[in-house]
């Protein structure tokens, strides 16, 4: 019988880590930049922590991996983590009651790179998902909004990625609409989360009772466009009717200003606020052609529905394993330190001890110096160095340009290396 | 194409209607009724048909996994498989119109909540005591509760509220108003009747007309049969119980008679237990104490929870709970010897394996999983993990488990008195794992706690006394 890996999950091969790597390390660079710390929570949250409304919705719910751990005698189950987001605020709201400080006062601006666990039943995607993801909490502010849309564009800039197509919506316009069409609350929550599970048309095939609803829909719903002044416009007719939209509506005016004001390119499609139940402000979305490469918003009511105090936060996720579909190591990576492989005399003990004393020498210099384990050569190798039990200690051999260097010391091995080929005593 | 059509048939409550229905629809089916001692069964009219009997809960998992291309169970235990499983090879085929029964969310009427609605804002753990722990987690899920438990039960649902649980999820008879104990139903979680259903893959591959049409003919020449009228409702008015009363749970079913005799050779008194009218709340000489009767495959999680102080099981079940928990507050506090019973691993006396040793030798050159069933998943789990029983699955049972061997399942682990229903339906035991009594379990926090500490000693002395007595 064959072993397997199981199902929806995968592997990642020495090349893709070399992509994965260099995506989360320009995540991390940028992040760091901009004041961010890093953090790590566990894979093992309680399921509770995620159960609420304004937390996930029931369709990703019905998706988590759940389970009762050793001592589940309660029933009370734990659970893979199923978002980045959630964690985060439950470690802020942790370290806050512990008395720990985060480096800017009254403020956390953080940052992680993580796995979440989300179950897809053709078993074709992975159901392990990595992601990038920074949270700003303790702000409501424009600013803090579009901090966090410019760092999320400056990764995918770092990363070479053109064309990137940033679509915004507002959750506090839809949730103040939902609440003037004559929806429960159960329903308002039903309708807002059809519309984060994706379902754009939820909004449309609502008929509200009154007409002037109805209008005011349709025209929130047709809100696509690319400038404040159509923002501004909508509102001037939309609020006539309807002033609860004001405070939502000149909260994503002032975004799209200062976007504006920075030139930063955008979308505004109202209908398109896929994301999370937890959004309360702006959302958006992050396209590299059709696929949607990262995402975030405004999560006001998290913390304090948490048990946290009355906390303002937004955040962004970008996904990684989408990035590593479209990012080009190549252009990216930086070539790597000179390659040696090193050959200790065979049945030569002073010799192997010979060749791991200088593999660590070569290490600290800053080479990628490895060990002959008796298979074969690598197929991009410069330089071998075969270390002997007598003199010429060692023979130092340049594999492209034909070249061989027998020397006495660690010192002219890494005097040949530097590059002073040259000035070697025992060239022949 | 596969000619041959193997359909599961239910026991227990729609065994009478499904055959009256297979009767009507002239299947010749010899020996399916309530007393019958084998679990094969054969068509007279389809003889490439062949049918087993399994409890109804476990027979669309029997249908989805394959075993089986048909299947005749409630929509109950359908959905409870679908809402967890939705990508379950299972059609639904056709409604059988009889055993219609709904699922009620249960509540006792003295504390339940005025709308569900309400529910997500009680403070605190809601916990909810089901057999029907996955539609119970999903009604949980959907309704947004925030901080919830659910107890998976193996029956006695209706006996947890108010002091166990916060809600039940039971089923009832259409239209029921009120429950025993003065439970009442808080919200309609499903209706449901006896469904024919068939595998996906038989479905799409398999010649299953003729069968279908016989039933389909007949169907509706069937008489319908009248839900069974209401008993007399068992009334229960909670009362505030102080916190230094000890709970006892005492055990249903065949244990009950050896339990009393016990319990009054030590000199305690229970008034109706076992009870003619199922009442599950019998009343008790001992000053300090209330009594409740439930199942005792449900007693260590129970225990566990603090929902009991104490409460006569079999190690069996405990064994069960211990490899589940390790850290478990539920210890035994004495074993009372009766029921005794060993719990042994069991094969088909067809396959040549004799010993644990040669299973695995087995197991190691089959390229298909061993198939491990029991009604104790943990035990069959650690069994097979300490074994190193290589690539196995283990699958649960509800019963009838000896059934399971060898079409279903390759090893069971089971318990047995004599051995003498193992070797009637052809098995063998290659080992025996340990030997189980009843005995009396306790939360290790309530019998140090100040306040039921004297009574739980003075119970278990005296049972002890009895015991010695044995």
């Amino acid at each position: 019988m064959r072993v397997q890996r199981c199902k929806g999950s995968r592997d990642l091969s020495p090349e893709e880590m070399i992509g994965f790597r260099l995506i989360e390390g320009a995540f991390r660079d940028c992040c760091l930049k901009w004041g961010y710390e890093e953090v790590r929570t566990p894979t093992l949250e309680y399921l509770h922590l995620f159960t609420s409304t304004g937390t996930l919705t029931p369709g990703m719910l019905g998706k988590v991996y759940s389970f009762l751990d050793w001592d589940g005698w309660s029933g009370e189950r734990v659970v893979l983590r199923p978002d980045g987001t959630i964690p985060v605020a439950r470690l802020y709201i942790d370290s806050i009651e512990e008395g720990l400080q985060f480096s800017h006062k009254g403020l956390a601006k953080l940052f992680y790179v993580t796995n979440v666990f989300v179950f897809e039943p053709t078993g074709k995607e992975t159901r392990e998902r990595w992601q990038c993801g920074a949270e700003l909490i303790g702000v409501g502010s424009t600013i803090a909004d579009v901090e966090l849309i410019i760092l999320a564009l400056e990764v995918l800039k770092r990363l070479r990625l053109e064309g990137i197509e940033l679509r915004l919506s507002h959750a506090g316009v839809i949730r103040a609409l939902l609440a003037k069409l004559g929806l429960s609350p159960k329903e308002q929550t039903s309708i807002f989360d059809q519309i984060l599970d994706g379902d754009i048309d939820a909004l449309a095939r609502l008929k509200p009772g009154r007409p002037k609803l109805g209008k005011a829909l349709s025209l929130l719903l047709d809100l696509k466009g690319k400038s404040p002044g159509f923002l501004k416009n909508s509102k001037a007719v939309l609020t006539q009717n309807l002033p609860e939209l004001e405070p939502g509506l000149d909260d994503f005016i002032n975004i799209v200003d200062l976007l504006e004001a920075l030139g930063y390119g955008y979308q505004i499609d109202i209908a398109s606020g896929r994301g999370f139940e937890y959004y309360t402000g702006m959302i958006f979305q992050l396209f590299w052609g059709e696929e949607k490469i990262g995402g975030g918003g405004r999560y006001d009511a998290l913390i304090p529905l948490m048990g946290g105090k009355d906390i303002p936060a937004s955040g962004f996720a970008l996904y990684l394993d989408r990035l590593m579909n479209v990012v080009k190591p190549e252009a990216l990576a930086k070539p790597q330190g000179e390659r040696i492989l090193i050959r200790a005399e065979p049945g030569q003990p002073e010799a192997v001890k010979g060749g791991f004393n200088i593999a660590s020498r070569l290490h600290e210099a800053g080479y990628v110096a490895e060990v002959h384990q008796g298979s074969q050569e690598p197929a991009n190798l410069r330089w071998t160095l075969d270390v002997l039990n007598k003199a010429p200690q060692f023979v130092l051999t340049d594999q492209i340009n034909h070249r061989r260097f027998e020397v006495q010391t660690t010192d002219e091995v890494l005097t040949l290396l530097g590059g002073k080929v040259g000035q070697a005593k025992s060239e022949k | 194409m596969d000619k041959q059509l193997k359909i599961a048939l239910p026991k227990g409550r729609l065994l009478d209607e499904t055959a009256t229905l297979l009767q009507t629809a002239d299947w010749g089916l010899s020996g399916y009724h309530e007393t019958a001692r084998f679990y094969r069964l054969e068509s007279r009219r389809f003889p490439n048909l062949s049918a087993k009997v399994f409890h109804e809960k476990d027979i669309p998992i029997q249908v989805a996994v394959g075993n089986y291309d048909l299947g005749i169970c409630g929509l109950d235990w359908i959905e409870e498989l679908l809402v967890k499983y939705p990508s379950s090879a299972l059609v639904k085929v056709r409604n059988l119109g009889y055993g219609e029964g709904t699922l009620y969310m249960i509540a006792s009427k003295y504390e339940a909540p005025p709308t569900m609605e309400e529910m997500p804002a009680k403070p605190g753990i809601i916990r909810i005591a089901s057999e029907y722990p996955n539609l119970a987690e999903s009604f949980a899920l959907n309704l947004r509760l925030r901080r919830f438990s659910v107890f998976p039960l193996w029956g006695a649902a209706e006996v947890y509220p108010p002091e166990s649980a916060d809600l039940a999820l039971i089923s009832g008879r259409t239209d029921e108003k009120l429950f025993n104990y003065d439970l009442v139903p808080v919200s309609n979680v499903l209706n449901f009747s006896a469904f024919l259903i068939a595998n996906k893959g038989s479905w799409e591959s398999k010649d299953l007309g003729e069968v279908l049409t016989s039933i389909n003919n007949k169907l509706l020449a069937m008489e319908k049969h009248s839900p069974a009228a209401a008993g007399q409702y068992l009334p229960h008015h909670p009362k505030q119980v102080a916190e230094d009363v000890v709970r006892l749970a005492l055990p249903d079913g065949h244990q009950q008679l050896p339990t009393l005799e016990l319990l009054n050779k030590a000199g305690i008194q229970v008034d109706d237990y076992p009870s003619a009218a199922g009442n599950r709340r019998p009343t008790t000489s001992l000053a300090g104490v209330t009594i409740k009767v439930i199942r005792p495959q449900d007693m260590p999680l129970q225990v566990a929870n603090g929902n009991f102080d104490l409460a006569i099981t079999g190690k069996d079940w405990l064994a069960e709970h211990l490899y589940r928990f390790p850290s478990t507050p539920v210890t035994e506090l004495l074993g009372l010897k009766f029921g005794k019973v060993r719990i042994v691993a069991v094969v088909s006396k067809d396959l040549a394996v004799d010993d644990v040793d040669s299973l695995r030798q087995l197991s190691a050159q089959r390229t298909a999983p061993l198939r491990v069933a029991s009604e104790y998943v943990n035990i069959a789990d650690k069994y097979a993990r300490d074994n190193h029983l290589g690539m196995y699955r283990a699958v649960p049972t509800w019963g009838a488990s000896e059934a399971f061997l060898p079409e279903d399942a390759d090893l069971l682990i089971e318990n047995t008195k004599t051995g003498r229903t193992l070797a009637r339906h052809n098995l063998k035991i290659i080992d025996t794992l340990f030997e189980s009594t009843a005995c009396l379990i306790g939360n290790i926090n309530s019998v140090s706690s100040p306040g039921k500490q004297e009574r739980i000693k003075s119970i278990t002395k005296a049972l002890r006394t009895a015991v010695e007595d044995i």
